[in-house]
């Protein structure tokens, strides 16, 4: 099989801090990858390098083949890569029936249609989205005013509406309950099934990967330190090390 | 369904101000034709600001460019009106497709002052350039159609054009295109990573904006049978965009309230006492501190505590 995902020797560094050092990664089609690593190790960093929000310094990102570096992030998803944001990113004064809608027309191409009505447009796609993440009775309140977990929720339905083959979540449950945590990663290995979608998604809490990711990479000050299935990365003793290491100190 | 209802609002509002001729006088017919045209105005600002997220300091150029366009091509010219109209409102359309190319480069202060800045070009133009636009006497004595000459004639030319400019604007805003502005104005980041791209969508509402501030500026013009360059002055830019926010940035029709408010108040200040600027700087005041949504927002605030039982 071949990559989807191929990145190689990707270097970032922000004034002197090196975030991103030397990484090359693989990422096959169909695969559940989770990035792990304790706060600060880069992940968001490497998400953001991938997606066009950043430019790296040097390495070559490339997705089924093309190269992505320099490509701004409105041309990266439109080839099939969307993603979540660890820190909320919504449209807060919009619904959030509205929030999934637009992106539904984005993904159409529809944002320069100045004559037809937005909101008449992809209603039924928005309720399917929205039923998906369990937003249906939400969906006419203000995306603002939500729960923090149902705008992770809702951060998820946009993404989906970009109909990504690879989608890329930054810390799903974040900031979220022990009971909330086990929902969505139910309901995201459920949809990434349904889909048939690549996950590449990042996580700082360990325990919470092994249930959805076939392969773990642990990414430490901007490194990847180990890669593999999940039962061979926890034994790994570097590991063990970082993560005790990181318990130690916290 | 709510877009039926504000169809038929609108078609009263229309047909009552058609009547007002029936019964008004010339003041009454003088003073709406101002409000009208200051609401068209208002509201075409409101793409960039409400819509899109964009405070434009330098509005006043496109409503000058659009007033004196009209005025010279009628009147140095001789160009029928039919002509003449739909040419200021393109130039003026074209000039901020290319003000607004350099413009949606940057965000936030450094956007307002480089939309401030050209519009001290174009006013320093109409200022110079003598021999096209008067310079500082203004252009004067614009050569008006038969039909239209009559204040009353005005009125409803006035009216027809208003009403079709509101039209169009209420189609953009509400369009795909206008729901894409308000994701890029509420979250400019999050609508690049669904696929838009930001600053071509913001490019966009500017030379929209432009354009229907160019259509109040040949309207005004010609009401005035003059366009002076106090028309392109900066002092104009900050009165549209008062009224765009004593009415209210988050709702359509808000810019319209506002336009009329602060025309009206201006008009029976200046009744009374020569310290309309006092007035003004009381009403700013009252906006920023009390009334961030503007007057909509407060008729929604007082609607939201009415329907609580």
């Amino acid at each position: 099989m071949t990559a989807m995902l191929s990145i190689g020797g990707l270097w970032k560094s922000f004034a002197g801090f090196v975030a991103t050092r030397d990484v090359s990664f693989e990422l096959l089609a169909g695969e559940n990858h989770a990035i792990i690593g304790p706060n600060g190790a880069g992940k968001t960093t490497f998400f953001n390098l991938i997606t066009g929000h950043l430019r790296p310094d040097k390495g070559s990102v490339s997705f089924e083949g093309r190269d992505l570096v320099g490509l701004p992030p409105q041309k990266i998803v439109r080839l099939g890569i969307a993603r979540s944001f660890q820190r909320i990113n919504i449209y807060p004064r919009l619904t959030v029936f509205e929030n999934v809608q637009v992106a539904l027309i984005a993904h159409e191409g529809q944002q320069w249609n100045l004559f037809r009505p937005g909101r008449s447009l992809h209603r039924e796609g928005t309720q399917e989205l929205l039923e998906l993440v369990g937003l249906t009775p939400e969906a006419l309140e203000t995306a603002g005013e939500l729960s923090y977990g149902k705008q992770k929720q809702l951060e998820l339905a946009i993404a989906l509406a970009s109909q990504p083959r690879l989608l890329l979540l930054d810390e799903p449950t974040a900031g979220m309950s022990p009971q909330e945590t086990g929902e969505t990663i139910a309901s995201v290995r459920d949809i990434v099934k349904a889909r048939g979608l690549t996950l590449l998604f990042t996580e700082h809490d360990m325990s919470v990967v092994f249930g959805i990711a076939e392969r773990i990479s642990v990414l430490h000050h901007g490194e990847i330190i180990a890669s593999g299935a999940p039962d061979a990365v926890r034994n790994d003793p570097e590991v063990k090390r970082v993560y005790l290491g990181e318990h130690a100190h916290g | 369904m709510p877009q039926r209802r504000h169809l038929i609002a609108s078609a009263i509002v229309v047909l009552l101000l058609a009547l007002l001729p029936l019964a008004g006088s010339r003041y009454a017919i003088d003073l709406t034709t101002e409000v009208m045209i200051y609401a068209l105005f208002a509201l075409s600002l409101n793409v960039l600001i409400g819509f899109t997220g964009n405070i434009s300091f330098g509005h006043a150029a496109y409503f000058a460019i659009g007033g004196y366009a009209c005025a010279i091509l009628l009147t140095t010219y001789g160009w029928p009106l039919a002509l003449a109209l739909p040419a200021a409102v393109v130039l003026a359309g074209l000039v901020a497709a290319v003000v607004g190319y350099f413009c949606v480069r940057l965000t936030q202060i450094y956007f307002a002052m480089l939309t401030l800045a050209f519009a001290m070009l174009v006013w320093g133009v109409a200022f110079k350039w003598k021999e096209v636009t008067g310079g500082d006497d203004g252009f004067t004595g614009i050569k008006m159609p038969e039909m239209i000459s009559h204040h009353v004639g005005y009125f409803y030319f006035t009216l027809v054009m208003v009403a079709v400019g509101v039209a169009a604007l209420w189609v953009i805003c509400h369009s795909a295109f206008g729901l894409t502005l308000v994701a890029v104005r509420e979250n400019s980041v999050r609508a690049g990573f669904i696929g838009v791209d930001t600053r071509h969508m913001r490019w966009a509402a500017f030379a929209v904006a432009g354009t229907f501030g160019g259509l109040a500026g040949a309207l005004f013009g010609m009401y005035h049978r003059g366009m002076y360059i106090e028309n392109a002055f900066w002092t104009e830019s900050a009165n549209v965009l008062i009224m765009v926010l004593l009415g209210g940035i988050y709702s359509f029709i808000g810019p319209i309230i506002g336009a009329a408010v602060l025309h009206l108040l201006q008009t029976f200040t200046n009744q009374y006492t020569p310290y309309w600027p006092t007035v003004l700087g009381l009403i700013l005041l009252v906006i920023v501190m009390v009334l961030p949504d503007g007057l909509i927002g407060l008729a929604r605030r007082v609607k939201a505590r009415g329907g609580r039982p």
